[in-house]
C-alpha cells in the first residue's frame, strides 16, 4: 500500500513518526471514549437553566428543600446552593459507596466545587444548574472547596463533606 | 541591512513594550508567591492579590505575547521575504491602537477596579475602560494580521510559482489563526461585556460568554506558541550549525495547528454545566489531534539538532548532544524549551482527558501546566529569539553572551522549581486563584514543602527576568558592532522537490476551518438563543 504521507514527506523515518503520532492520538482518545461509554463517566453536562436571582422562589432550590434526599432506588440526591461565600447546607454527610447526585445552583456569581482526592467537581454557573454523579469509596472527612474565583472572599468559601459507614445512613 | 531598518524599528519598539510589561508582571509574580501562603501577615490583602493576579495575567497573556508576536512578525516577514513592510503608517497605527488599549486597561487594573482576572469572569464586572482597552488591543492586533496577509500576497505576485519561505508561511498561518480565534473574545467583549458595563443592557448570559471565550481560549496559546515554533524550525537549526531536517514537515505542522487549534475550546469547559457531553467529547478528539503537530515538531527539531551536532563532529548515539553549541543563546533556549515541552506535554494530556480532568480541574496543577508550557517553552524561545535578533536589529553585538546564557539557565531552573511543586499541590487539592489558605490544617500542612519551593522558584525567575532586561538594554549602548546583521534562515536537509499547492497557500485551509467551526461551535452557540435562558446582573468583586 502506498503511504499517503509520501506526497508531503520525503523521509522514511519521519513518515513513520507521523504514523506513530497519529496512532498515539487515536489510542488515547479511543481509550477515553471506551471508558466514557463503558463506565458512563461523563463530566457534568446536564444543560438546565434556572433564574439565579429567584432561587428562593424555585421549588427545588428553596431553603427548605436543600440537603439530602433518598431516592426510591437507594441512591441519594444532594441539593445545594452556592452563594458568596459559602455552600448551603454547609455540612453534607453521605454513606460510603452509594451513588450520589449533586444538584447545585449559584445565587450570584461563578463558583465551583471540588472535593480533593475525589472526582467530585463542577463549575457552578449563574443561570444554570450543575449536576454531578459520583460515589465516595473511602470513609472520612473531606474538604468541600470553592475552586473558582468568586470575589475577594473566595478563599474562605469552603465547607465539609463527611463520608460515613453505610449503616450510619446519611443526613445533613 | 539598512533596507529593513524600518522593520527593525517596528520590531524593537513592539518587543520593548512586550519585555517592559513582562518585567512588571514578573515582579507581581514574585509578590504573589509570597502573599499566597500567608508567609508575611503584613502582606495579606485579597484586594492587592487579586488586582495583582489580574494584572499579571493581562500583562503576560495579552501584552507580552501580542507585542512580541507583532514585532517578531514584522521583522520575520520583511527579512524572510526580503521586502519592505507594507503601508508602514498603518503598521504604526496598529501599534498605537494596541498601546492605547493597554493603557486604558491598565488604569482600572492598577486601581483595583478590574480584579476580574484576565479571563474576565462575568458576572463579576470591571470598569468599562478595562473591556474597551482589551477590545482596542485585539483590534490593533488585527492590523498586523492584515499586514501579514497583504505582504504575502505582494510577494506571491512578484514571485509566481515560488515556494513561500517557511518562516513567512508560519507567520501568515499565525496571523490567520489569531484573526479567527480572536473573533470569539471580541464578540464577548463587544456584544456582551461593554454594553453591559455601560448599562446599555442589564444582564449577560454567562453560559454564552464562557462559550465565546472558550473559542479564543485554546487557540490563543497556539498564537503565543507559533513564534517559538517558527524560531525552532527556521532560526535554530542554522544557529546550531546545521540544517532543518524537513521544510515540508514544518508546513504540515503549521497547517495542522491552524486547522485543529480553534475548534477544540470546550476542553476548557469540561466542568461547565451548559454544554452537553457529546460536544465536549467532539472537542476532546480534536484536542488529541492537535498533539500531533507538536509531536512532529519535537521530532523535526530534535532531528535538526542531531544533524547539527553530527556536522560539528559529534559521534555515537548521544555524542551529538554534547557537540551542540550550548553557549549560543538561541540554541540553549531551544534545548531548554524542548525539555520543558516534554514535561508540560505529559500534564497537558491529563488536562485534555475528558474524565481524568476532573481530578485536577481548577487546581494549582493547571497553573503549573500552563506556566511550564507558556512561561517555560514559549517565553524562553522569545528570550532566545530576542538574543538572536537584537544584534541584527540594533547593529550592536549582544552586551554579554555569558549573562544571556546564565539568564536562560536560571529561567529554566526557576520554572521547574516553581511548576513541578505546583503539580503536586494540585493533586493534593489546592485550588488555583486563592490569596490565602484558610483551609483544614491537615490539607494545608501537606502543601508546605511545595509552597516553600514555589517561593524559591519565584525568586529565581524574577532575578532571571531582570537579567533579560539588563542584557537587552545594555546592547543598545554597546560599542562593539554586530558581526553579522543578516537573519539567516535554515536550509532544508532534504531539498524541497515539489511543494504541493495546498502547502504553499491558505485558501483551502481557511475554508476547512470555517466548516469545522460551524460543526463544533454552531449549535453550542445557537442553543443559547433556543433555550429559555436567564441573564445575570452585574456583581462587584
Amino acid at each position: 500500500m502506498r503511504d499517503p504521507f509520501k506526497a508531503i514527506c520525503d523521509d522514511e523515518l519521519e513518515r513513520r513518526w507521523i504514523w506513530i503520532s497519529l496512532i498515539m492520538a487515536f489510542v488515547m482518545g479511543g481509550l477515553l471514549g471506551v471508558y466514557a461509554v463503558a463506565s458512563n463517566m461523563h463530566p457534568p453536562s446536564n444543560v438546565e437553566t434556572i433564574d439565579s436571582s429567584r432561587l428562593h422562589l424555585s421549588e427545588e432550590f428553596a431553603e427548605d428543600n436543600l440537603g439530602i434526599k433518598e431516592n426510591a432506588d437507594g441512591s441519594l440526591t444532594v441539593t445545594m446552593v452556592a452563594a458568596r461565600y459559602g455552600f448551603y447546607p454547609p455540612v453534607v454527610e453521605v454513606p460510603v459507596n452509594t451513588p450520589v447526585k449533586f444538584r447545585v445552583a449559584s445565587a450570584d456569581v461563578l463558583h465551583g466545587f471540588h472535593v480533593p482526592f475525589t472526582n467530585a467537581t463542577t463549575m457552578i454557573v449563574p443561570g444554570y444548574i450543575s449536576e454531578v454523579n459520583t460515589s465516595f469509596p473511602t470513609e472520612g472527612e473531606y474538604s468541600f472547596l470553592c475552586n473558582e474565583y468568586c470575589g475577594l472572599g473566595h478563599d474562605s468559601m469552603w465547607s465539609r463533606l463527611v463520608v460515613v459507614p453505610k449503616s450510619a445512613g446519611g443526613n445533613s | 541591512m539598512s533596507n529593513y531598518a524600518k522593520a527593525a524599528n517596528l520590531g524593537l519598539t513592539n518587543i520593548w513594550v512586550a519585555f517592559a510589561s513582562f518585567a512588571v508582571a514578573a515582579l507581581l509574580g514574585l509578590y504573589q508567591v509570597v502573599e499566597r501562603i500567608d508567609l508575611v501577615p503584613a502582606l495579606k490583602s485579597p484586594e492587592l492579590y487579586f488586582g495583582s493576579v489580574s494584572t499579571h495575567g493581562v500583562l503576560m497573556g495579552f501584552v507580552l505575547t501580542t507585542f512580541f508576536i507583532v514585532g517578531f512578525g514584522y521583522y520575520t516577514a520583511s527579512t524572510s521575504l526580503k521586502q519592505e513592510v507594507w503601508n508602514k503608517p498603518l503598521a504604526w497605527f496598529g501599534f498605537w491602537l494596541c498601546l492605547i488599549g493597554v493603557v486604558l486597561a491598565a488604569v482600572p487594573l492598577l486601581t483595583g477596579n478590574a480584579s476580574v482576572l484576565y479571563t474576565f469572569y462575568p458576572p463579576l464586572m470591571a470598569h468599562p475602560s478595562f473591556y474597551i482597552g482589551a477590545a482596542l488591543l485585539v483590534v490593533g492586533s488585527w492590523v498586523w494580521c492584515l499586514e501579514m496577509v497583504v505582504m504575502l500576497a505582494i510577494w506571491k505576485k512578484a514571485h509566481p510559482g515560488e515556494t513561500v519561505p517557511l518562516a513567512m508561511y508560519g507567520t501568515t498561518a499565525n496571523a490567520i489563526l489569531w484573526f479567527i480565534t480572536s473573533l470569539g473574545v471580541a464578540s464577548e467583549v463587544l456584544f456582551q461585556l461593554i454594553p453591559w458595563s455601560l448599562g446599555i443592557i442589564d444582564t449577560v448570559d454567562v453560559g454564552l460568554a464562557r462559550t465565546l471565550f472558550s473559542w479564543t481560549l485554546h487557540a490563543i496559546v497556539y498564537f503565543w506558541l507559533f513564534p517559538a515554533y517558527i524560531a525552532l524550525y527556521t532560526l535554530v537549526p542554522k544557529a546550531a550549525g546545521g540544517k532543518l531536517f524537513s521544510d515540508q514537515m514544518g508546513r504540515f505542522a503549521f497547517i495542522m495547528l491552524l486547522v485543529f487549534s480553534v475548534p477544540i475550546g470546550f476542553h476548557h469547559l469540561y466542568m461547565d454545566p451548559f454544554q452537553a457531553a457529546g460536544w465536549k467529547f467532539l472537542h476532546m478528539t480534536g484536542t488529541f489531534m492537535v498533539a500531533v503537530p507538536t509531536l512532529i515538531t519535537g521530532f523535526t527539531v530534535i532531528a535538526s539538532l542531531e544533524v547539527a551536532g553530527r556536522m560539528r563532529g559529534g559521534k555515537g548515539l548521544f555524542g551529538w548532544i554534547g557537540a551542540l553549541p550550548w553557549g549560543n543563546p538561541i540554541v540553549l533556549a531551544a534545548l531548554l524549551a524542548m525539555l520543558m515541552l516534554i514535561f508540560g506535554g505529559f500534564g497537558g494530556m491529563i488536562n485534555a482527558s475528558y474524565s481524568m480532568n476532573a481530578m485536577v480541574h481548577n487546581t494549582q496543577w493547571v497553573t503549573g501546566h500552563f506556566h511550564l508550557i507558556f512561561a517555560g517553552t514559549t517565553v524562553i524561545m522569545y528570550f532566545g529569539a530576542a538574543y538572536y535578533l537584537w544584534p541584527k536589529m540594533t547593529g550592536k553585538a549582544l552586551s554579554s553572551v555569558k549573562l544571556a546564557n546564565t539568564q536562560l539557565w536560571l529561567w529554566f531552573i526557576g520554572m521547574l522549581v516553581l511548576t513541578l511543586p505546583w503539580h503536586q499541590l494540585g493533586i493534593a487539592g489546592q485550588p488555583r486563584r486563592i490569596s490565602s489558605t484558610p483551609y483544614d490544617e491537615s490539607l494545608v500542612q501537606s502543601w508546605l514543602t511545595s509552597e516553600a519551593l514555589m517561593i524559591i522558584g519565584g525568586l529565581i525567575l524574577f532575578l532571571s527576568a531582570l537579567m533579560l532586561v539588563i542584557v537587552l538594554f545594555k546592547t543598545h549602548g554597546n560599542s562593539l558592532v554586530a558581526e553579522n546583521r543578516e537573519v539567516e534562515y535554515a536550509e532544508s536537509l532534504h531539498p524541497v522537490q515539489r511543494m504541493p499547492h495546498l502547502m504553499n497557500s491558505f485558501g483551502f485551509w481557511v475554508g476547512l476551518i470555517v466548516v469545522y467551526m460551524v460543526a463544533s461551535y454552531g449549535y453550542p452557540i445557537l442553543q443559547f438563543f433556543l433555550l429559555e435562558t436567564h441573564g445575570t446582573v452585574p456583581w462587584s468583586i
